[in-house]
């Protein structure tokens, strides 16, 4: 039975005169991997504190568990900092079974490719294996919600395609997942995406769901130097695509009327980067 | 004109960085070298700005007045404006603090009206567009650029990408290396390095298409020994010599199922 883990509804918060969160209500639940993407500054670090707990909202209210968020509720939460939270000269075995102790609990079993390195300190093993090292810390204490923080970043294609697998366990066991990343494979590994920006909650659903909803004009010309300049100077923001330019939001009229009737132009799916810049330019 | 590398290696440290590696960088054209970590991109941008000779292989590089480069999460001073920044490595070049050209970068790089600005001050995507300008001031015929778009969020790196369009346009030879591996769309060519071997070149519908055998998509997860891949709800079945298991519907791979492949084949030959 899928149980709502975290629960933000109409929360604000502000620095000062910044406002880094702005009404913004979202829930999560077991079994979910939920990817929170957005500009630097957008808001997504003050989002997830609040949801946790580590900061309070001036409006709005949190849910953690179905409670008010406390010190208790923390224990149930596993979190992997992009600077992973290792110690360098600790062995892997000494770091799981430190951290395992934090909260009490037996070190994790390690799988073959660990246990070949149990004994070798973390900063002599590459950066996947110490990747799935952290994330090991982060789930000895069988945590129902997990905070990963871009888990893959740096990652060969192999140890991420590894790192995924296991993270997506973790969901098919019944965690509940929260990624922030800025890359756009690791936004599409996830099963819902919420886009801040300027600390709103700007768009929210599966990637192929806020891609179905944007578009991008391609254009060919026979100048693109030239016609990157035509069309920036008109306001638009231009994406170079090898010999093509790729215009997002745009419209083909619009297109059309910089760049007159002859280069090719062709209105085309956007991709999830080039939605999020539609949407990051819309507010 | 081409620059680029033919059969480049090189160790570093007791391991082989580059193994083999070709590369080409042609003017007015944007070459992007992605990898992970310890792939071997800036050990590629480094040997193409000449800092490393290589073991063996050729290496087609400018005249080194002419080759303009912005190593890794570097080449700003954070304690100067963007302006100072600028007039003290034009000086470097022997160009005078009058000179168009610092103004002509500030426009180019929209930094226009953040010349007084401390270059610590800025956010990163400003602060990289100051490190392009400044690798930019003596009209290279190469630029090589080490992961300039590396922590910057999607809406910088477009900006980004858009200024790196500019800088081609200008008649350079652009190198830019990544980590992040949908970038590759935005290049006309494409290196993808994994552990010094590279693992696909050409353009990325080249890329696209050099996938070998058919590719599926299931909803459950495969049998043990099937080449397979989670991609969010669904896993991806490789059949490298076609023949997808029953249950699986084919589907068209992107460049992320190619490198995965690529780097599956090399592991087991």
């Amino acid at each position: 039975m899928t149980a709502v883990l975290a629960e933000s509804d109409g929360v604000s918060r502000s620095f000062g005169a910044n406002l880094a969160v702005d009404r913004v209500s979202l829930s999560m639940t077991s079994g979910e991997i939920l990817g929170l993407v957005g500009a630097n500054g957008a808001g997504k670090t003050t989002l997830i504190r609040l949801l946790l707990g580590l900061e309070r909202p001036d409006a709005g209210n949190v849910r953690l568990f179905d409670q008010p968020p406390t010190r208790a509720t923390r224990s149930r939460i596993g979190y992997m900092p992009q600077t992973l939270g290792l110690y360098d000269d600790l062995t892997v075995a000494e770091n799981l079974s430190f951290s395992a102790g934090v909260f009490g609990v037996d070190p994790p079993r390690l799988d073959d490719d660990l246990a070949r390195v149990a004994d070798t300190t973390i900063k002599a093993i590459p950066l996947g294996l110490r990747r799935r090292v952290a994330f090991l810390a982060a789930l000895a204490h069988r945590p129902e919600l997990l905070v990963l923080d871009e888990p893959t970043s740096g990652v060969g294609p192999l140890g991420r395609a590894d790192l995924w697998e296991t993270i997506h366990e973790s969901a098919d066991d019944g965690s509940g997942v929260l990624v922030t990343t800025h890359h756009m494979d690791e936004a599409e590994q996830c099963d819902r995406l919420v886009f801040i920006t300027a600390g709103r909650l700007v768009a929210s659903g599966t990637a192929g769901e806020i891609v179905a909803s944007h578009a991008t004009v391609e254009a060919t010309p026979a100048d693109p130097p030239a016609a990157l300049e035509s069309l920036e100077r008109a306001g638009m923001s231009v994406l170079p695509a090898g010999r093509h330019l790729r215009v997002p939001g745009a419209s083909l009229a619009n297109v059309r009327a910089v760049l007159g009737a002859v280069p090719p132009l062709s209105e085309q799916p956007s991709t999830l980067e080039e939605a999020f810049m539609i949407l990051a330019r819309a507010s | 004109m081409s620059f680029g590398m033919d059969r480049a290696t090189i160790e570093l440290g007791g391991r082989r960085a580059l193994d083999e590696v070709d590369l080409e960088v042609t003017t007015g054209e944007i070459t992007a070298v992605i990898g992970a970590d310890g792939a071997g991109k800036s050990t590629v941008a480094r040997i193409m700005a000449g800092l490393l000779g290589p073991d063996s292989g050729t290496i087609r590089r400018p005249h080194p007045d002419s080759i303009g480069y912005q190593p890794e999460a570097g080449g700003t001073w954070a304690d100067l404006t963007v302006m100072e920044n600028l007039s003290f490595v034009a000086s470097a070049h022997g160009i005078g603090p009058g000179s168009g050209r610092l103004k002509e970068l500030l426009a180019v790089t929209g930094l226009e009206t953040a010349g007084e600005r401390l270059a610590g001050a800025l956010s990163g995507g400003m602060r990289q567009k100051l490190a392009v300008a400044m690798a930019m001031l003596p009209r290279p015929e190469m630029t090589v650029l080490d992961e300039p778009t590396t922590g910057l969020d999607p809406v910088s790196r477009g900006e980004l990408w858009g200024l790196l369009a500019r800088v081609a346009g200008e008649g350079t030879a652009v190198l830019v290396t990544s980590s992040y591996l949908n970038e590759a769309e935005r290049a006309s060519h494409v290196v993808v390095l994994d552990e010094g071997h590279v693992l696909a070149a050409g353009t990325a519908e080249s890329i696209r298409a050099s996938f070998p055998g058919e590719l599926g998509v299931t909803g459950a997860p495969p049998t043990e020994g099937v080449p397979s891949w989670r991609r969010g709800n669904t896993w991806r079945v490789w059949a490298p010599e076609g023949g997808l298991p029953s249950g699986a519907r084919a589907t068209a791979p992107d460049l992320g199922d190619v490198v995965i492949a690529a780097a599956l084949a090399r592991r087991e030959p």
